[in-house]
């Protein structure tokens, strides 16, 4: 079933009785040359890659819950490309592109706004290194501004510009970058890679790694074991669980990452603003919520839910940056599970087996990685080489010293990101 | 979450600094394996487990706390500086 603005009209006319389900809930077989365990946003967009760009359509996905119920559906939907490292900078360009052509690559509407990032200073330092990152965004080809208050605030006049602690000396602007609907960028790729022959498969918690002399066989699962010629772990979130089912020990800890939405608002915020001193980030969604979060709770968790002290911090840095938003009604709020890598960015790699590859570390980074995640790493399956704008996404370089991108300068350890 | 500090009593998790999983740190001074897995590897388990935090804001006591990281449930606290190797 093809989307389009007839097919709408035509169904709209006759009491919209033609639409389908979007792919096939599949039962699973007893073989399959790929396996990727999880049926979040990153392992159906490598799915759907697969098939679509290397031929690969003999997949299926384990997906222990149902498809797009972990963090691509608990996250607040920002996509951008301001990393400023070398091995971030071209992963995530790559990535916004693709989220430029999807909506035609997917047919299907994931809502993709690319209404304007833009990121405040508050001092003359945190502008300088702005500028850099500007820069290093637009030798990377994609696009930077920076704004001097003035033109921040013909953007969005009602922050607090005289705040006494940050007052806002102006901003970086990525216009390209924006938000999609999160839940819909997980159904596209699944109806894209059910279309071309991969078997989604729902409530199948993946139990054991089958391994024979360093190689990959299959997987154990609560609905049987199925063999496979390679297997990817696509977990993010749970990914030293299922790395340990092959005897490894991961350079991650899972952190909780709290975000929240207000009641329904009219229209007021046309942009992603991001309050990097107060660690708050805000944007409106298409229904009319605010949604924005915060920093890390900054504990080991897999709760799903935070404590009081960031969600006042939150309220509070909102608050310091945009009085205006006092009295809309919190709605909701929730947690997602971060894997947190030493130095703040993502593994995709192979392992010590053959045939089974890697891809975690998000941090709090994932959602705008789907689409690029998906390409590399199927790539990476598909081959048994990195793809080159992730070539530096290495598991080893926390071991070697070699090759670690650690944007914010803090340090390659845990609890520092 | 509250944390049991065995000087001060109950105390709001705003006084305290989680520091990682309660380790022990590998001998030696010359960069190895183990300590690249002290470094940077962990267990990372979701149920119980074992953290250092310190109580910055209270008596400055530096902690090995047993905590539930699916629950939140805090289920100990001793004195990290009992520990050997801590």
């Amino acid at each position: 079933m093809r989307f389009s603005a007839l097919r709408i009209l035509k169904e709209g006319l006759t009491g919209n009785r033609g639409w389908q389900a979007q792919w096939r809930d599949a039962a699973p077989k007893d073989s399959y040359d790929v396996v990727i365990i999880g049926g979040g946003g990153h392992g159906l967009a490598t799915a759907y890659y697969l098939a679509a760009r290397h031929g690969i359509t003999n997949v299926a996905v384990l997906e222990k819950g149902y498809l797009g119920g972990g963090n691509v559906g608990r996250n607040t939907t920002i996509v951008r490309a301001n990393y400023g490292l070398p091995g971030n900078s071209e992963f995530y360009s790559h990535s916004l592109r693709l989220w430029e052509g999807l909506e035609q690559e997917l047919n299907y509407n994931v809502m993709m706004s690319q209404r304007g990032v833009l990121n405040l200073c508050h001092s003359d330092g945190q502008r300088d290194a702005f500028a850099r990152r500007g820069n290093a965004m637009r030798n990377q080809g994609d696009d930077a501004e920076l704004l001097d208050r003035e033109g921040v605030r013909r953007m969005v006049p009602f922050l607090d510009f005289d705040n006494a602690r940050f007052p806002i000396y102006g901003g970086l602007l990525q216009r390209r970058a924006g938000t999609a609907r999160h839940d819909a960028v997980a159904w596209g790729f699944a109806r894209g890679a059910s279309a071309r022959g991969v078997d989604l498969i729902q409530n199948c918690e993946v139990t054991g790694i089958d391994i024979e002399a360093g190689r990959v066989t299959g997987v154990q699962t609560t609905r049987g074991a199925i063999r496979a010629g390679k297997v990817a772990m696509i977990v993010a979130g749970r990914s030293s669980q299922v790395a340990a089912m092959a005897g490894m020990r991961l350079p991650i800890e899972s952190h909780v990452l709290q975000a929240f939405v207000t009641e329904g608002l009219k229209p007021c915020l046309d942009h992603v603003v991001t309050f990097g001193m107060g660690h708050f980030y805000i944007s409106q969604s298409d229904k009319g919520g605010l949604v924005f979060g915060g920093d890390l709770d900054f504990y080991a968790s897999y709760a799903a839910r935070g404590n009081l002290p960031i969600v006042e911090h939150v309220m509070e840095a909102g608050l310091a940056l945009m009085p205006m938003i006092g009295n809309a009604q919190l709605l909701r709020s929730w947690g997602g599970i971060m894997d947190m890598s030493p130095d703040g960015s993502p593994i995709i790699d192979r392992t010590h087996v053959a045939g089974l590859y890697l891809n975690c570390g998000w941090c709090y980074g994932g959602f705008k990685a789907v689409p690029g995640s998906g390409d590399v790493t199927a790539h990476l399956v598909a081959t048994d080489r990195p793809h080159p704008v992730a070539a530096r996404f290495r598991l080893d370089r926390f071991a070697t010293g070699r090759g670690l991108m650690d944007e914010e300068g803090t340090g390659s350890q845990h609890n520092l990101h | 979450m509250r944390l049991p500090c065995p000087l001060c009593g109950s105390r709001d998790i705003r006084e305290f600094g989680y520091t990682g999983a309660a380790l022990a740190r590998p001998g030696g001074g010359d960069w190895s394996a183990a300590w690249d897995d002290y470094l940077h590897n962990r267990d990372n388990p979701a149920g119980e487990t074992e953290e250092l935090w310190y109580h910055g804001q209270g008596c400055g006591a530096w902690l090995v706390v047993r905590r539930d990281t699916v629950s939140h449930a805090v289920i100990a606290a001793r004195l990290a500086r009992r520990e050997a190797g801590a």
